[in-house]
């Protein structure tokens, strides 16, 4: 029988963790049809994991892959380049991961222009610890640590990773993506292949944040909260490419 | 070949060099900015890579990450900076990668001073940040010997799969003294088949520190222990300075070490006692035996130890002597040294006790 339709070979072949609804699973397929697109083989490249709801990456993604502390992946992924500059090296992080405990890490990895992709899974919540609030908790929201609304006067307001990385000089490629409706997960896939496709030509940093969904922690049904999202995230963190050279 | 004259941070980052490491990241933090320095200048004529860091959080982080690739890697710091640092040695000991660490030790606690200390003693040989781990701990007292243990810092980390610390203090790094420097490593550096993106790689390299279910964290946690009996059984260093048939036992580490080897031949001059020094080489794993066996002697009256802190390895010297003589301790903290002066003082004092 011909084979129509298979999973990529840059998945491993084991279940995923992630909750009913939650688009990680989408991401990581996108990430992985590139990399198995982009067809430099699983040995040429060289992932690094987050902690937070992406933290068991490392089983999943088919290739080498290092586990980072909290917010660190950017400097590890900046040493594992400087060693095998030839390799592709990409971080897959989480808002809190990335926008909060890791700020200066990634600021600095997009500033000295690191020839690595960062993929941002954005979900506005703290996931893996039970829905706290995070850099990029809108104003109002609810979150167990936010149980009366994101007060902006007391908490302040959420960080806009693209907007601000875009004005450094050294990222090739920035680009907010979502992944609520199969025509959004199609223009996901074509951003990170051009995030993808700036590190091999040498360009300098690339990133692309992907607008996720919670539901578990955001408290909706998994349709209900791509509703959510499209309808009071996308509004707070506009799509579109910020830097592209 | 021939001895030049070096600064300690300098020659401790030649010979790092020497011993094949050809990956730096680093940060700003006196008394060891020449460590760096001299790194940013040499490591493009060897065709390895400096890089400066935004923090010592991330620098030691990119070390994680040259290591996990399989590079020898290092980084360099001083006393606040190496608390920082303690994150990511805690990740690299779970992750079971090798990689060296200089700690430069300064006055504590917060931002103490800049001057010399061995305030950090405690922090080196307990681990240093979460979980149950060593590090093996090298304490030269001399440029020269600082050198040597350079390389054989990087042999003991990859052997062990674990992260070294050299400990210095301001004084190592800022002396000026004659060094012969160790030769070019000629022999291949170890295949490190469990690396990311190396050659020799079997299957997919996975470096992680993260195992979710407690039995097999239990199971993980045993073998680095095992690991460590393995490390304390073959790596113990200790020099005994005219410790047989004396008096009273010195016990010092680094610069106090050299200090106290001074007071200890005055002592004799000025005050009639025979004064052995025992000198750790190791901090962890530390010279229990050889301390027990030198104080257990008939000679021996009183054990002292001195160090730039307010007393901290004496907590080893006295697990080593276990009560079979008094143990004393004399220090001076915050970035002063004790001088031999002071150091006969309190041997004149003991001995008026014995």
């Amino acid at each position: 029988m011909a084979v129509v339709f298979k999973k990529t070979s840059m998945l491993t072949d084991v279940p995923f963790h992630y909750c009913p609804g939650c688009t990680h699973g989408i991401i990581h397929r996108l990430v992985a049809e590139v990399l198995e697109e982009l067809g430099v083989g699983n040995d040429n490249i060289i992932g690094v994991a987050p902690v937070g709801c992406a933290v068991f990456a490392y089983n999943y993604f088919n290739c080498d892959m290092m586990e980072a502390a909290h917010g660190r992946a950017p400097a590890v992924a900046t040493g594992i380049k400087r060693v095998h500059p030839d390799k592709l090296v990409f971080t897959y992080q989480g808002d809190g991961d990335l926008a909060s405990i890791g700020a200066a890490e990634i600021v600095h990895a997009a500033a000295r222009g690191e020839k690595i992709t960062t993929i941002f899974v954005n979900n506005a919540i703290y996931g893996m610890t039970g829905g706290q609030m995070a850099p990029t908790s809108l104003p109002g929201q609810v979150t167990t640590t936010s149980p009366y609304g994101r007060d902006t006067s007391h908490c302040g307001y959420p960080v806009k990773v693209c907007e601000m990385l875009s004005q450094l000089d050294g990222p090739a490629y920035i680009q907010r993506v979502s992944v609520h409706d199969v025509k959004n997960v199609v223009a996901a896939k074509k951003a990170i292949r051009k995030a993808f496709e700036a590190q091999i030509a040498g360009k300098g940093f690339s990133l692309i944040e992907v607008l996720s969904t919670c539901p578990t922690n955001w408290g909706l049904p998994p349709q209900e909260a791509l509703k959510w999202l499209e309808e009071n995230m996308i509004p707070q963190f506009p799509l579109g490419v910020y830097k592209e050279i | 070949m021939a001895k030049v004259l070096m600064k300690g941070n300098e020659a401790i980052a030649e010979a790092a060099i020497k011993a094949g490491c050809r990956f730096f990241f680093g940060y700003p933090i006196t008394p060891q900015n020449q460590i760096p320095e001299y790194m940013s200048k040499r490591m493009p004529q060897v065709g390895g890579c400096f890089l400066q860091a935004e923090s010592e959080v991330s620098a030691i982080n990119m070390v994680y990450g040259a290591a996990g690739a399989g590079a020898r890697a290092m980084t360099s710091s001083s006393s606040p900076g190496i608390s920082l640092k303690q994150e990511g040695i805690s990740y690299a000991v779970g992750a079971e990668l090798p990689l060296v660490v200089v700690n430069m030790v300064r006055g504590g606690p917060g931002l103490g001073s800049i001057q010399p200390a061995q305030s950090d003693y405690y922090q080196a040989t307990r681990g240093g940040g979460h979980g149950d781990y060593r590090l093996p701990v090298f304490a030269p007292s001399s440029v020269q010997e600082a050198v040597e243990l350079m390389a054989t810092a990087f042999d003991v980390a990859d052997k062990y799969r674990n992260p070294v610390m050299l400990l210095g203090d301001g004084m190592l790094g800022q002396i000026m003294e004659p060094v012969e420097m160790i030769q070019e490593r000629s022999e291949p550096l170890p295949k490190k088949p469990w690396a990311s993106g190396v050659p020799e790689k079997e299957g997919r390299s996975i470096i992680n520190s993260l195992y979710i279910n407690p039995d097999e964290c239990e199971v993980h946690n045993y073998k680095l222990e095992r690991k460590y009996q393995e490390i304390t059984a073959n790596e113990v260093r200790v020099q005994l300075i005219d410790t047989e048939g004396a008096d009273i036992l010195l016990v010092a580490y680094g610069t106090m070490a050299r200090i106290c080897q001074r007071a200890a031949k005055d002592a004799y001059k000025q005050l009639g006692l025979k004064v052995g020094l025992v000198r750790p080489i190791t901090l962890w794993p530390y010279p229990y035996e050889a301390l027990k066996n030198a104080a257990e002697q008939p000679s021996v009256k009183h054990v002292l130890s001195v160090e730039m802190s307010t007393g901290q390895m004496v907590d080893d010297v006295r697990l080593a002597v276990c009560g079979a003589k008094p143990v004393s301790f004399y220090g001076r903290t915050g970035g002063m040294v004790p001088t031999v002066k002071d150091i006969l003082a309190k041997l004149s004092s003991i001995k008026e006790g014995m």
